[in-house]
């Protein structure tokens, strides 16, 4: 099953740092996993989100709101979906 | 980037904060010697010439303004995280309009305001029961009262004038706010807006304390990162105007006798958006040279309060006619606070 991973922002710049640096966690550590971006204002005050953006979103639990999160954090968050690498000489 | 396994070596906060707060206090006090060094020992100008004193006082105010700007973001930013916004809107909610209106003025302070915010901000309001009036009051006073503007005006202008800024900031703010509330213009609310029922949502975010310094830092490298080639034209250009624009042009153009000069710079304010940080510089300058101090403060206000990019987002959640109302409303208070302080000073 893959995760859900969500960052919820309308489009300010910490939001779209937030994004990039979840795709970019993403990438480097859980190929495959993709963060839908979403900005629709009404759907962001319809989940609870008022002024509380950029927010992470990972499998409906809320793990960073109003705040850009560190790497490392992220990581952290994303660890339990880790694909692990293989090659090992 | 290949994963390599780096032990990062973690050090204590308070270490972080001590030797910032170090750097900033030496580089603050550095300032002044080398700006004067480097244009009269270094570059060799005459300190008595026009050229001196204009790249000298270039010198000195672009890192005064730059350490300025990136102390008081830091630390607003970092308080700012502690404010609720829920709770900022429940306390909104249950006023009557004179309180509230204040209050929201009041409130637009402490809270971060983007273009980008405007909708969510308008939608969650109204939703919650906030009256349409106070939303506006708090919609008006958040992008006019914010840090960037305020250590610009402190830091080059003066308190003074920086205070008569955010208190006439308020004023227009809850003139807007109560008016529109007695205008009952709910109806030219789109309707959609009325329809929406906001969820609650558990946050499990407990940033720790430096989860939100670094925060806090961050975002404070954004903006400064972003404004400061602003803030070193618009320097560059208010140094020039103090070294060669004639008064009496300037007085000419925008003195008492012209009383189109207030209006005008209003309107020249609305494309001007967000540039507070270039344009402050370049302000400050013309007030040397016989800007009178009301045309100048209803330009200020002008540049931060209507903005282009924030009309064209608001009218997603507002029909035309409460759009203009509302913009139409806020120029004429800029307006009128331009001409009393006009007045006043004169």
């Amino acid at each position: 099953m893959t995760v859900r991973v969500e960052v919820l922002g309308p489009g300010c710049r910490r939001c779209t740092k937030l994004l990039e640096l979840v795709r970019d966690v993403a990438l480097d550590e859980c190929p495959g996993v993709e963060a839908r971006y979403v900005t629709d204002p009404v759907e962001i005050v319809r989940r609870g989100f008022f002024m509380r953006t950029p927010a992470l979103v990972i499998d409906g639990t809320v793990v960073a709101a109003g705040r850009v999160p560190s790497r490392r954090e992220i990581s952290t968050w994303l660890a339990p979906h880790h694909i692990p690498l293989e090659v090992h000489p | 980037m290949t994963t390599v396994a780096v032990r990062r070596v973690d050090v204590p906060l308070w270490l972080t904060v001590l030797a910032g707060t170090t750097l900033w206090i030496v580089a603050w006090f550095l300032a002044l010697p080398l700006s004067t060094w480097l244009a009269f020992d270094v570059l060799g100008l005459d300190p008595a010439s026009q050229l001196g004193q204009a790249v000298a006082f270039f010198l000195f105010d672009v890192p005064k303004v730059l350490l300025l700007l990136t102390g008081i973001v830091t630390m607003v930013s970092f308080l700012r995280s502690f404010v609720s916004p829920e709770k900022v809107r429940g306390a909104l909610a249950g006023r009557n309009a004179v309180v509230g209106t204040v209050a929201a003025a009041g409130f637009g302070i402490v809270t971060p305001f983007c273009s980008c915010s405007a909708v969510p901000l308008f939608i969650g309001f109204l939703e919650a029961g906030v009256p349409l009036g106070v939303t506006f009051a708090f919609l008006v006073a958040s992008p006019m009262v914010n840090e960037v503007a305020i250590v610009l005006l402190w830091g080059l202008v003066g308190p003074q004038l920086t205070i008569a800024y955010v208190v006439a900031g308020l004023v227009v703010a809850v003139f807007a706010g109560l008016l529109i509330g007695r205008l009952g213009l709910e109806r030219y609310v789109e309707d959609y807006v009325w329809k929406i029922r906001a969820g609650s949502v558990a946050i499990n975010d407990r940033p720790t304390l430096s989860d939100r310094t670094r925060d806090a830092w961050r975002s404070t490298v954004d903006i400064v990162g972003r404004v400061w080639p602003y803030v070193i034209v618009g320097i560059g250009i208010g140094a020039m105007i103090h070294g060669f624009v004639p008064t009496e042009l300037v007085v000419q153009i925008g003195g008492p006798g012209n009383p189109l000069a207030v209006p005008a710079l209003v309107a020249l304010g609305v494309p001007l958006y967000s540039n507070a940080a270039g344009t402050i510089p370049i302000i400050e300058a013309l007030l040397g040279k016989g800007l009178p101090v009301g045309s100048a403060l209803a330009f200020m206000m002008a540049i931060t309060a209507l903005s282009l990019p924030e009309m064209v987002i608001l009218r997603k959640v507002m029909k035309p006619r409460l759009l203009a109302t509302f913009v139409a409303i806020v120029a004429a208070g800029i307006i009128a606070v331009g001409y009393l302080f006009n007045f006043f000073t004169a």
